[in-house]
C-alpha cells in the first residue's frame, strides 16, 4: 500500500505552504520523507537545495522539525530540553543559553523554563516544541499538525507565531486537517486525500475556481427531503448536505437564485425553516475534487482574545 | 560528534537520576539474591573441587555485580524504547547530531551507571567482610571489566529496543538476563557444573567478565582472568555497539 503516490510540488523560499488534508492522507508521510526520517521508495525530494536520500546530514543542518503530537522528553525542564537541541545542533556552548533564553521568552514560557515538561499543558508543550525547532535559526521549518488538539487561544498564539516567521523570511511547511488554519496561515496550499495531491494553488485561487456560492436548506419539519431535492434540482448541483441542512445546493447564477428557490418550494408546499448563503471555502473545493467533505471541517474556529 | 555524545549521555544519567524506580532495582534486586544465595548457600564452599576463599560472600560479589550489569542493560534498553514510544528519538534523529552519537550517548551513560553499580557493590562486599584479596589494583581491575561489560550490556539493550521499539518487549527479556547467566560460572565455579552447562559455560562471555571480576575479589591478581574478563567484556561492547548501529540504520530505512 502507498500512504504518498507521485507527490510533485514546490515551495518557494519565505511562503507558508500549506499541507492540507483528512487524517491518513499521507501528510506526515510527506513530512517525514522530507524531514529524512524516512526513505521515498522512489522519486526525488530536496529540501533547501539538499537532497534528502543522498544529503541527508546537510538537510538537516538546514530545517527546523516540529512533529505531530510534541515528542519531548517529560522528565526535562524546558531550559534543559532548548540547550540539549541547541548542542545537537552544533551551537557554540557560549551561546547556547542566551540562545535558549530569547526563544524560551519570545514562545512565553520564561516562567516555566526551570520546571519540567510533564508538568506543562499541551500548549506549552506545543510552543516549547516550536523553540527548539526555531533554534538554529533554521532555512525551512516543518509544522506537523502543530494545532491539533489545542485550545483556541493556544492555537491563536501558535498562529501568530507562524506569521511572524513568515515575515521574518522563513520558509514554514505546515501540515493541518484544519480549513480554517490552511486558509489563515498558507500563502499557497496543497491539497492531499489518499496520497495524492487533488489540487494546489493560494487559497484564494483555489475558491475561486469552485466558484459559486451554495445555498444551504433546512426545510420544515415533516418535509419529504426527496421530493423538495427534485423541485430545486434545475437550479444547481446537488452538494451532499452538512449535518446543519437537509439540502446544499451549488446555485448556478449566485444569489439571484435564492428567490426562484424559495419560490418554487413554496409551490411546491414545502416550508423553510432556515437558509444560508455560503461562499465557497476550501471545504468547497475538497469536496469538488474528492466528492468528500474534509474530516475537521467542522472543528470550531478560534475566538478572538 | 563529542558535544552530542555527551549531552545525550548526560540527559541519560540526568534522567536516570529523576526515575529512580528504574535505577534502584538495578541494586536492590541483586543485593537481595545476593543475600538468600549467601545466606542459604554458604556451605557449597564445602563441596569437594570448590576453590578456596574467604567465604561464600566473596566468591559470590561478582555474580552479583554482574547481575546488577545485565539488569543495567535491560534498563538502557527500556530508556530507549520509551524514547522510540514517545516520539523523542525521531527528534534526535532529525537533528544534524551524527546518528551513531545517539547510541553512544546512551552507551556511555550505561558505562557510567555501571561504575556505580561496582562501587556500590564493593562497598556493599567491604560491609560485610569482603577483602579485595588485590588490594587497589584488585579494585581498579574489577571496576574496569565492570565499566566495559556494563558499556556492553547497554548496547545490547539499546540493541533490543531498536529492533522491538517497545518498552514492554525489552522489560519481556528481563528474564532472559538470568537464563544467560545461569549457564555461566558466574554463580559455581565451572568444574562443579556438571555437562552440558559446563560446555556452554565455557562459551559464555559472562563467565570470563565475572571470573575476571571474582579473582581479584576472592583470590588474587590474575593477569590471565583480567585480560580474559577485559577481553570478554570489550567483545561484547564491540558486536553489541556494532549491531546497534546497524540496527539504527534499519530502523531508519523502514521508519
Amino acid at each position: 500500500m502507498k500512504a504518498v503516490d507521485g507527490i510533485d510540488l514546490e515551495v518557494a523560499p519565505g511562503e507558508v505552504y500549506g499541507f492540507l488534508g483528512p487524517n491518513g492522507a499521507g501528510k506526515t508521510t510527506t513530512v517525514r520523507m522530507l524531514v529524512t526520517l524516512l526513505l521515498p521508495t522512489g522519486g526525488r525530494a530536496s529540501v533547501a537545495g539538499y537532497d534528502v536520500a543522498t544529503q541527508p546530514a546537510q538537510v538537516r543542518k538546514r530545517i527546523g522539525v516540529a512533529l505531530q503530537e510534541a515528542a519531548l522528553d517529560p522528565l526535562m525542564t524546558g531550559s534543559e530540553l532548548i540547550e540539549l537541541q541547541a548542542t545537537l545542533h552544533g551551537i557554540p556552548p557560549r551561546s547556547v543559553r542566551a540562545r535558549g533564553a530569547e526563544l524560551i521568552d519570545r514562545v512565553g514560557l520564561s516562567q516555566a523554563a526551570d520546571r519540567r515538561v510533564g508538568q506543562y499543558s499541551g500548549g506549552m508543550r506545543r510552543r516549547l516544541d516550536l523553540a527548539m525547532a526555531l533554534i538554529h535559526e533554521p532555512e525551512v521549518l516543518f509544522l506537523d499538525e502543530p494545532t491539533t488538539g489545542l485550545d483556541p487561544t493556544s492555537r491563536l498564539t501558535l498562529w501568530s507565531e507562524v506569521r511572524r516567521l513568515r515575515d521574518e523570511g522563513t520558509t514554514v511547511f505546515l501540515t493541518t486537517q484544519y480549513l480554517e488554519e490552511a486558509d489563515q496561515l498558507a500563502d499557497r496550499l496543497g491539497i492531499i486525500a489518499a496520497g495524492k495531491i487533488v489540487a494546489s494553488g493560494t487559497p484564494a485561487a483555489l475558491k475561486a475556481e469552485v466558484g459559486r456560492p451554495h445555498l444551504d436548506l433546512v426545510l420544515a419539519d415533516g418535509s419529504d427531503v426527496a421530493v423538495a431535492r427534485e423541485v430545486v434540482r434545475r437550479f444547481g448541483v446537488q452538494r451532499p448536505p452538512g449535518e446543519d441542512c437537509n439540502l446544499s445546493i451549488a446555485l448556478q447564477h449566485g444569489a439571484a437564485d435564492i428567490a426562484p428557490i424559495l419560490r418554487a418550494l413554496d409551490d411546491a408546499g414545502f416550508g423553510v425553516a432556515e437558509l444560508e448563503l455560503k461562499q465557497p471555502t476550501l471545504d468547497d473545493v475538497f469536496l469538488e475534487k474528492t466528492g468528500e467533505h474534509l474530516e475537521g471541517a467542522e472543528e470550531p474556529e478560534p475566538e478572538p482574545v | 560528534m563529542r558535544a552530542s555524545i555527551v549531552v545525550l549521555a548526560r540527559r541519560a544519567l540526568r534522567n536516570a537520576a529523576r526515575r529512580p524506580q528504574f535505577l534502584a532495582p538495578l541494586v536492590l534486586f541483586p543485593s537481595l539474591f545476593l543475600a538468600l544465595n549467601v545466606g542459604g548457600l554458604e556451605r557449597t564452599t564445602t563441596l569437594p573441587g570448590f576453590p578456596k576463599v574467604d567465604g561464600f560472600l566473596d566468591f559470590q560479589l561478582a555474580a552479583g555485580i554482574t547481575q546488577s550489569l545485565l539488569l543495567g542493560g535491560v534498563s538502557a534498553g527500556i530508556a530507549v524504547a520509551l524514547d522510540i514510544e514517545g516520539g523523542f528519538f525521531d527528534r534526535l534523529v532529525a537533528s544534524p547530531a551524527p546518528r551513531s552519537a545517539i547510541v553512544l550517548g546512551r552507551v556511555l551513560a550505561a558505562g557510567v551507571i555501571a561504575a556505580f553499580q561496582v562501587s556500590y557493590f564493593l562497598v556493599l562486599g567491604a560491609v560485610f567482610g569482603v577483602d579485595v584479596k588485590g588490594g587497589v589494583l584488585g579494585v581498579l581491575s574489577v571496576l574496569a571489566i565492570g565499566i566495559l561489560a556494563g558499556t556492553g550490556f547497554g548496547a545490547i539493550g539499546v540493541l533490543i529496543a531498536l529492533r522491538a521499539r517497545n518498552a514492554s518487549t525489552v522489560q519481556g527479556i528481563f528474564p532472559l538476563v538470568f537464563v544467560v547467566l545461569f549457564i555461566s560460572s558466574a554463580f559455581f565455579p565451572a568444574d562443579l557444573l556438571s555437562s552440558p552447562a559446563d560446555a556452554v559455560a565455557a562459551y559464555n562471555p559472562l563467565s570470563y567478565i565475572a571470573e575476571g571480576m571474582r579473582h581479584p575479589i576472592a583470590f588474587s591478581n590474575d593477569v590471565v582472568a583480567l585480560l580474559e574478563g577485559l577481553g570478554a567484556a570489550a567483545a561484547v561492547t564491540a558486536v553489541a555497539l556494532g549491531l546497534s548501529l546497524q540496527a539504527l540504520r534499519g530502523r531508519l530505512r523502514q521508519a
